[in-house]
């Protein structure tokens, strides 16, 4: 297990004093200065040294990212875009970095618009987080009043203004180029890429869109050096993560933990196990709503990293692990999903306002059982149609949670169905 | 989703004077020219103001922000915190319902919804204090099932004690929001497994700041204790700007205060309507025990009481609570 002493995230529940004054007293804003001096190039080397992924649920590499930045400038300014819209179901891990553990996010910011050449950032934190918005721009106002930010910010001779904006309810808004449109005041429609935001994005300037938790882990990493980070979890999935564990455990929780660290044991140390016992696991969303769920059987050897779960098909996405016990109707979570999908759907693209609306229709049939078998088919086939041709990602959002629910429990909603018919359930589920 | 505007529409609107001193702030984040990024702070400011988004509003803030009408109407409509139509007068209640919350019992509180505010969401409770929605994950599913009402985020909940909550805001009180079944924040519930050396805060980040506020589910006005926004050009209002606006009660006003209660013992300030626990601490804090105390008030002594007594702004006249200290202190 992680020891504490190499966590990130050393006041992660908020116990601790949340001011800048207690920050600092754990290391925070710690020689921030000191590394700007070393330039630019040094900054971007470390960062992709560490081996650090994005931790939005992509998993592009963070310190590659920004090196698409232009190293001189046109005339235009160059922009950093922190990305706090978090609203995938089950990820609830920026929201504690940013109410309880801030400075570490607005330190990131500083060295990270250093990195990229930006001299302005943006963190556009979602609508509905109200407390955490006012926490962090405490957190915000007390580095300016502290001359952290600002005109020769931290005294390192790189000006840096931090700015914290806010949506208003939805999702797609965490899609980066939807993100940008929102901060321009529109609707949150994405953009077509190419060109991409490092080219053309925020008010047609060059900029880069990262997640809350790439930024703020970036302070530390330069603290103690890429290979302390990279130390952690497997190779090309380094450093340690914040976990969200949500649903049937005993205790859920949220928790820093190494990469790579076996699934059973994450729920084991941390979460007081599955309810009524590993035995009692159905299945496990192991990374948020947009990655297919894993069966009980593979999730005894799971180990929780980017690489290992697309291996299953699945994928890492923000680490929000939902887990399902037996008792949990998982036809009926798969189709609560599709509803998400389906209500959030900005309606730009007609496979996805479509197709997301189509496939709740079939869901909410299968969940009565009141359908037929070759729906099932058919539904396959539909999400296959919204896979992969859409603007975005939400489409392929949308389609994999149902393939990932067809290839791994077809034979529970085949029942429901043939239940529904004949009023018997089959010998497969009466054992 | 299509989302229209409401049939009956207000005749006008507009923003306070500390709203817009505020609102013109906003604008001074973003560079010359893209003052329209300012849409979305505006029109939630506009809800905070009003409870919900009306057509006027929309116009106002286009005007304010040299956008046309349609393109904040999009933006109005598209986004699902923006209430198109009016809400419950003491706070709008918000279910998650997304999976998470959904398989930890999600169901029953919308249960509990159905039954204690209205069969409909969207539709306003019978007395016109609630109204409620389930909407899509709110982000907290580490404390799920949870609700958010007016801004705060109540977690851990149970239906019981959901109905408790709910019963709390109907009788004028401000229920502690976070974790209801005794976490600090997002720890294991047991007891935290790693992180063991800190602690020594007495809130959360989230709690912490709104029970300093006190009132959360006011119509905000632009002059509370606000969180300072900081700009470019270091033009904004500053806190005593907007204070001094408005014409204060001044300190003559004060109406008498005794620095402990009589021999006989305080009375039970939570009789009056509107009083809870809280309240009763800080009145007593201020120097207020009984009922005759604030029979006795004068309209001026009111207004001042209003102001500085208790950080639930206009609550003593709102809720008449001169009228019915005088038939308590009756006995």
């Amino acid at each position: 297990m992680l020891k504490d002493q190499d966590r990130i995230f050393t006041n992660l529940y908020g116990m601790h004093d949340r001011s800048l004054k207690g920050a600092q007293s754990r290391g925070h804003w710690n020689g921030t200065a000191g590394f700007i001096k070393e330039g630019r190039d040094w900054v971007v080397e470390q960062v992709k040294g560490s081996g650090l992924r994005g931790r939005g649920g992509a998993g592009f590499p963070t310190g590659l990212k920004w090196s698409f930045m232009p190293k001189e400038s046109d005339g235009r300014p160059s922009y950093l875009v922190v990305n706090a819209d978090e609203s995938e179901p089950g990820t609830c891990k920026d929201r504690e970095i940013m109410r309880h553990d801030p400075h570490t996010l607005v330190e990131g910011c500083l060295i990270a618009g250093f990195g990229m050449g930006a001299n302005a950032g943006y963190i556009y934190i979602r609508g509905e987080f109200i407390r955490e918005r006012e926490a962090l721009q405490i957190a915000i106002d007390e580095c300016y009043d502290a001359g952290l930010l600002g005109k020769n910010a931290a005294k390192s001779g790189w000006d840096f203004d931090l700015y914290l904006v806010h949506g208003a309810g939805a999702y797609i808004c965490g899609e980066e180029t939807a993100l940008l449109e929102s901060l321009e005041g529109r609707k949150g429609m994405p953009r077509m890429k190419p060109p991409f935001p490092a080219g053309v994005g925020l008010y047609g300037c060059p900029t880069t869109v990262n997640n809350v938790e790439s930024i703020a882990v970036v302070p530390t990493i330069l603290r103690r050096g890429s290979d302390w980070f990279a130390s952690f979890g497997r190779p090309n999935n380094t450093g340690t993560k914040l976990f969200g564990i949500s649903g049937h455990v005993i205790n859920p929780c949220v928790v820093e933990e190494a990469m790579s660290i076996p699934l059973r044991e994450l729920l084991d140390k941390h979460c007081g196990g599955v309810r009524g016992g590993w035995k009692n696991l159905k299945a496990v969303i192991p990374g948020g709503s947009s990655v297919p769920l894993l069966p009980a059987d593979v999730c005894n050897d799971a180990i929780m990293d980017f690489d290992w779960l697309r291996e299953q098909t699945s994928g890492l996405g923000t680490a929000a692990v939902i887990v399902m016990d037996q008792s949990t109707d998982v036809i009926k979570a798969i189709w609560r999903l599709s509803k998400f999908y389906k209500h959030e759907s900005c309606g730009q693209c007609t496979p996805c306002r479509e197709g997301t609306g189509w496939m709740m229709r079939v869901m909410d049939r299968l969940v009565t059982g009141e359908a037929e078998l070759e729906e099932i088919d058919m539904l396959l086939d539909v999400t296959k149609q919204v896979e992969g041709h859409t603007i975005c990602a939400l489409g392929d959002a949308a389609a994999w949670p149902i393939q990932g629910l067809v290839r791994h429990f077809r034979n529970e909603i085949e029942d429901r169905i043939k239940h529904q018919k004949t009023g018997r359930v089959s010998a497969v589920a009466a054992e | 989703m299509l989302r229209r505007l409401h049939a009956d529409q207000p005749e006008s609107f507009a923003f306070t004077a500390a709203n817009l001193a505020w609102a013109k702030g906003q604008i001074t984040k973003y560079p010359e020219g893209r003052q329209a990024s300012a849409v979305i702070p505006l029109l939630w400011r506009a809800q905070e103001q009003e409870g919900w988004v009306s057509q006027p509003a929309i116009e106002y803030v286009a005007n304010l922000l040299g956008m046309a009408e349609i393109r904040v109407l999009e933006v109005a409509s598209f986004y699902f915190m923006f209430q198109l139509k009016p809400v419950g007068a003491i706070a709008h209640v918000q279910i998650c319902g997304t999976t998470s919350c959904m398989i930890c019992g999600a169901e029953d509180l919308i249960g509990v919804c159905q039954e204690v505010i209205a069969q409909n969401a969207h539709e306003i409770s019978p007395d016109g204090n609630f109204s409620w929605e389930e909407v899509e994950c709110l982000g907290a599913c580490a404390n799920a099932p949870m609700a958010q009402i007016g801004k705060d985020y109540y977690e851990d909940l149970t239906t019981d004690g959901f109905r408790e909550i709910l019963a709390a805001f109907a009788r004028g009180e401000v229920p502690k929001p976070g974790p209801q079944n005794g976490r600090f924040s997002c720890e294991p519930l047991g007891g935290v497994t790693t992180l063991k050396d800190f602690t020594g805060e007495e809130f959360n980040g989230s709690v912490g700041i709104a029970v300093a506020l006190g009132d959360t589910v006011k119509r905000i006005q632009g002059d509370e204790v606000p969180v300072l926004k900081r700009s470019k050009s270091k033009t904004k209002p500053k806190k005593s700007q907007s204070a001094k606006g408005k014409a204060k009660p001044s300190d003559a006003d004060k109406p008498a205060l005794l620095s402990g209660p009589r021999d006989a013992g305080a009375d039970d300030l939570k009789k009056i309507d509107g009083v809870g626990p809280k309240l009763e601490k800080e009145l007593n804090a201020a120097g207020v025990f009984h009922f005759d105390q604030i029979a006795s008030w004068n309209k001026s002594e009111v207004a001042w009481a209003d102001q500085n007594l208790v950080s639930f702004k206009g609550r003593v006249s709102r809720d008449s609570w001169v009228d019915q200290a005088k038939k308590l202190a009756k006995g």
